[in-house]
């Protein structure tokens, strides 16, 4: 299958704001008590919006993208990953804790100067992982306190009561906690703030998400990657929601316009849980084929927050602010977070592999997709679990699939040159051939 | 002394089966210890629990990645295969990730009658942790009584909370004969009859262990108790491991299993309100690593048996890629090792390797004697 089209692509406007809004991050992180500012440490899904309440100078560093971050950094990546190895941890465990831990154990911190030492963790526990990852990080720096809520109360679909009461229940302990280790007054008005700023960014990107139905797609995923990871970092902040407005204003002019992200569009796939972080060189060999991954579940529905439409496709969530829901008091702020996390896509797989295949499927219609890129991430126990079934699933759907193994933040677990070989196969049985280089644009 | 709970251990099925039939009751296969099985009990429903055969197989590669333990696998390789058919439903109380995939695949491609996913909490450590489990034992006990038809009253509850708080009391009259200084029992038994209590109607097992206990502690087992052990780690039914280590001149005087003492520490302390006596147990009840946080609780439980049982070493196992112990492995063996007690780290698959740890046994155990090489 061959195909002449070509479209015009151009470079999005707001990409340089994105890249200083997570410099910014990192930075504000350690240099966190210049001012005497706080510092806290804790997951990408932790419920972030809660330590706002202590005020506007508490500053986080999200422990899974700082493990992307080192990962990306082939060198400092295996010095940590060999770190946490000798300190007696399993090869096998989440690499992006690994390289966590590694970065913590070499007192080595990703952009310079030795490891900042959080003042406290703030953590919600997702999967087998989560809640001793940090009993690890305090076996080597003892006297962090350390708090955490466990989430796993079943999928959204069966939310009820005594479910939702088990989280808010925390989460009301976990602010009488913050209180009593930074001995400083918790603001409810900065909480609801939050509260409201999370809603509107994880729904904004959702929206930006759905853009890409269109053909050709605005955005291909390797791009995306860099905007949907602030949502990981500070959801629940205005600079991000602000940024997510700015950036679906710009997707969708260029929608209108028919501005592509790959000028030979003809193949359109999505991909599954975190990529192998070293080798998103991958994406552009796609690229080759005139293929392009126009997102998948992991990056439509870890930030994003979706809901069905009235005509039944997929689409962002309706803030509570957009529903008129004005939040008065902490209780109230607490439920409709901690209900708005739990009907995140990307947690309804911890329940059954088979809610997991009913998205991608409507992913893969809704999308139109040709294809979908599994990959199988010995990094990850929690995402990769249930992806065998997905695969099954996908197949029954129709949709032909492409596995690959490999790992998140574990170069030594992901082998290219193999990897681009299934892809070649792969194209090849879905009848595209490869005609250009990557980067080649013309 | 032990024919009776070996025979159940060694031949579940057949158990299970011929109990069907004279009681005409429904069995359940379950797939981690954190099941509530007094609920199950007081419905007139036998419990027993899913286990590997230990036989490589190849039927579950398209519906497990190969990164998760190898138990898991094997549990659904046994759903799938068919050698659990009598089942009449399945279910599993929240704990590892990796088992949970056994159950979710094993309930798309062997629907059984019925089927319960049960939100056990992991922050046992939270005061939030009660009236949450009490909530969803009260929507699963509702859930078993639509499914069987018949009402569970409080005196059903009662019964099984003491069924099973005897089954508990008796098995730690068990464990209590191995502190002396010639156990009259060896691991291999004792593990045997935790197992065996698993997959049969408690009320039997407790027959049988009265038996057991009344000439248990004249027993003379006619050999050398050499180097006092303890088993540390994941799930772990390997009977034929444990023989081989104690065929080295060494008996497993206590464990830290769930298939061992972390399945019957701790009895239901009777409260007014019979559901929530039942969560308090399992809430307090000595925790699988997934759920020890952010306290490591489990670690002073472990140093606790070494001391009162007395053991010169530990064994610390896992099934390979078990998330939850790789993350406790490190502190426990270093906590142990503060205290004196040498360790071995094992990797446990479907099958192991029993020569290759047959030698490292040996050497680990020759480390207790060393002082004897320069006599």
């Amino acid at each position: 299958m061959t195909s002449r089209q070509t479209y015009e692509t151009r470079p999005l406007q707001c990409w340089g704001k994105a890249k200083e809004i997570r410099q910014n991050f990192y930075r504000d992180y350690a240099q966190a008590h210049e001012d005497g500012g706080l510092r806290w440490s804790g997951g990408a899904w932790t419920f972030g919006a809660i330590p706002c309440g202590l005020g506007d100078d508490v500053y986080s560093l999200t422990s899974e993208p700082y493990g992307a971050s080192i990962a990306a950094n082939k060198e400092f990546s295996m010095r940590c990953l060999e770190a946490a190895e000798r300190a007696g941890y399993a090869r096998d465990l989440c690499s992006y804790m690994r390289n966590y831990w590694g970065s913590v154990i070499l007192d080595e911190y990703l952009w310079g100067g030795p490891f900042p030492k959080p003042d406290f963790i703030w953590q919600d526990h997702i999967c087998c992982s989560h809640a001793k990852w940090y009993q690890v990080v305090c076996d080597h720096k003892p006297d962090i306190p350390s708090f955490c809520i466990d989430v796993a109360v079943g999928p959204t679909g069966e939310l009820n009561d005594n479910k939702l009461d088990y989280v808010v229940g925390q989460m009301h302990d976990g602010i009488e906690w913050l209180e009593k280790v930074t001995d400083r007054e918790y603001d409810d008005e900065k909480l609801i703030e939050a509260v409201y700023n999370e809603c509107r960014s994880t729904s904004l990107w959702a929206e930006i998400c759905c853009l890409n139905k269109a053909i050709p797609a605005p955005l291909e995923e390797k791009t995306m990657f860099s905007l949907y990871v602030l949502g990981t970092l500070m959801k629940h902040s205005k600079v991000v929601a602000d940024f997510y407005e700015e950036l679906r204003d710009e997707v969708a002019q260029r929608v209108q316009d028919r501005i592509a992200a790959i000028p030979n569009e003809q193949c359109r796939l999505m991909s599954d849980t975190q990529p192998p972080w070293g080798f998103l060189s991958l994406f552009r060999y796609l690229e080759e084929f005139g293929a392009i991954s126009v997102g998948s579940l992991y990056t439509f529905g870890l930030i994003g927050m979706w809901e069905e439409m009235p005509d039944g496709s997929w689409g962002p969530r309706t803030t509570p602010q957009d529903r008129g829901i004005e939040i008065k008091d902490r209780d109230q702020a607490l439920r409709i977070l901690a209900e708005w996390n739990l009907s995140k896509p990307e947690w309804q797989h911890f329940y059954s592999p088979h809610l997991k295949t009913e998205m991608m499927v409507r992913i893969a219609k809704e999308w139109s997709l040709n294809g979908v890129l599994l990959h199988y991430n010995r990094g990850c126990e929690g995402l990769s679990l249930g992806i065998a079934e997905n695969r099954l699933g996908l197949l029954e759907a129709g949709f032909p699939v492409m596995t690959f193994e490999g790992n998140m933040g574990d170069e030594r677990e992901f082998d290219l040159a193999r990897t681009k070989g299934r892809i070649d196969m792969f194209m090849e049985t879905l009848g595209y051939k490869r005609s250009r280089k990557a980067g080649d644009r013309s | 002394m032990f024919e009776q709970l070996r025979d159940w251990e060694k031949n579940r099925h057949d158990y299970a089966k011929a109990w069907k039939e004279r009681t005409g009751g429904k069995v359940l296969g379950y797939f981690c210890t954190y099941v509530p099985e007094e609920i199950l009990h007081a419905a007139g429903v036998l419990p027993v629990r899913i286990l590997g055969s230990h036989e490589p197989q190849d039927v579950t590669e398209p519906h497990i990645f190969g990164m998760y333990c190898p138990f898991c696998r094997d549990c659904l390789a046994q759903g799938l295969k068919g050698r659990y058919d009598y089942l009449d439903g399945i279910m599993i109380a929240q704990s590892c990730l990796h088992i949970r995939q056994a159950y979710t695949s094993w309930e798309k491609h062997r629907p059984p009658e019925f089927s319960y996913y049960l939100c056990m909490p992991n922050h046992v450590q939270s005061p939030r942790a009660l009236p949450f489990l009490t909530g969803e034992l009260a929507q699963f006990k509702a859930a078993v009584e639509e499914w069987t038809g018949k009402g569970i009253g409080e005196a059903d509850l009662d019964r099984a909370i003491e069924v099973y708080n005897e089954n508990r009391r008796l098995m730690h009259a068990v464990y209590q004969l191995r502190k002396g200084e010639n156990p009259p029992l060896t691991g291999e038994e004792a593990m045997e009859m935790v197992i065996a209590s698993q997959m049969t109607d408690k009320t039997e097992h407790n027959e049988e262990l009265r038996k057991v206990l009344d000439g248990l502690p004249t027993r003379q087992n006619g050999r050398d108790t050499g180097v006092r052990l303890m088993i540390i780690g994941s799930e772990d039914d390997d009977t034929e491991f444990i023989r081989m280590v104690e065929s080295c001149g060494a008996t497993f005087v206590v464990d830290e299993h769930c298939t061992g003492t972390r399945y019957f520490w701790n009895e239901v302390e009777p409260r007014q309100d019979r559901l929530e006596a039942i969560a308090a147990r399992y809430i307090e009840r000595v925790p699988c690593p997934s759920k020890d946080w952010m306290e490591r609780t489990r670690i002073r439980h472990i140093l606790e048996l070494a001391k009162q049982w007395n053991v010169d070493g530990a064994i610390v196992m896992q099934q390979k890629f078990c998330d939850p112990h790789e993350l406790d492995t490190p502190a426990v063996r270093k906590a142990l090792e503060g205290e004196g007690i040498k360790t071995l780290f094992l990797e446990f698959d479907v099958t192991v390797p029993l020569g290759q740890f047959k030698v490292r046994v040996e050497a680990f155990l020759e480390m207790f004697s060393e002082e004897d090489l320069f006599d």
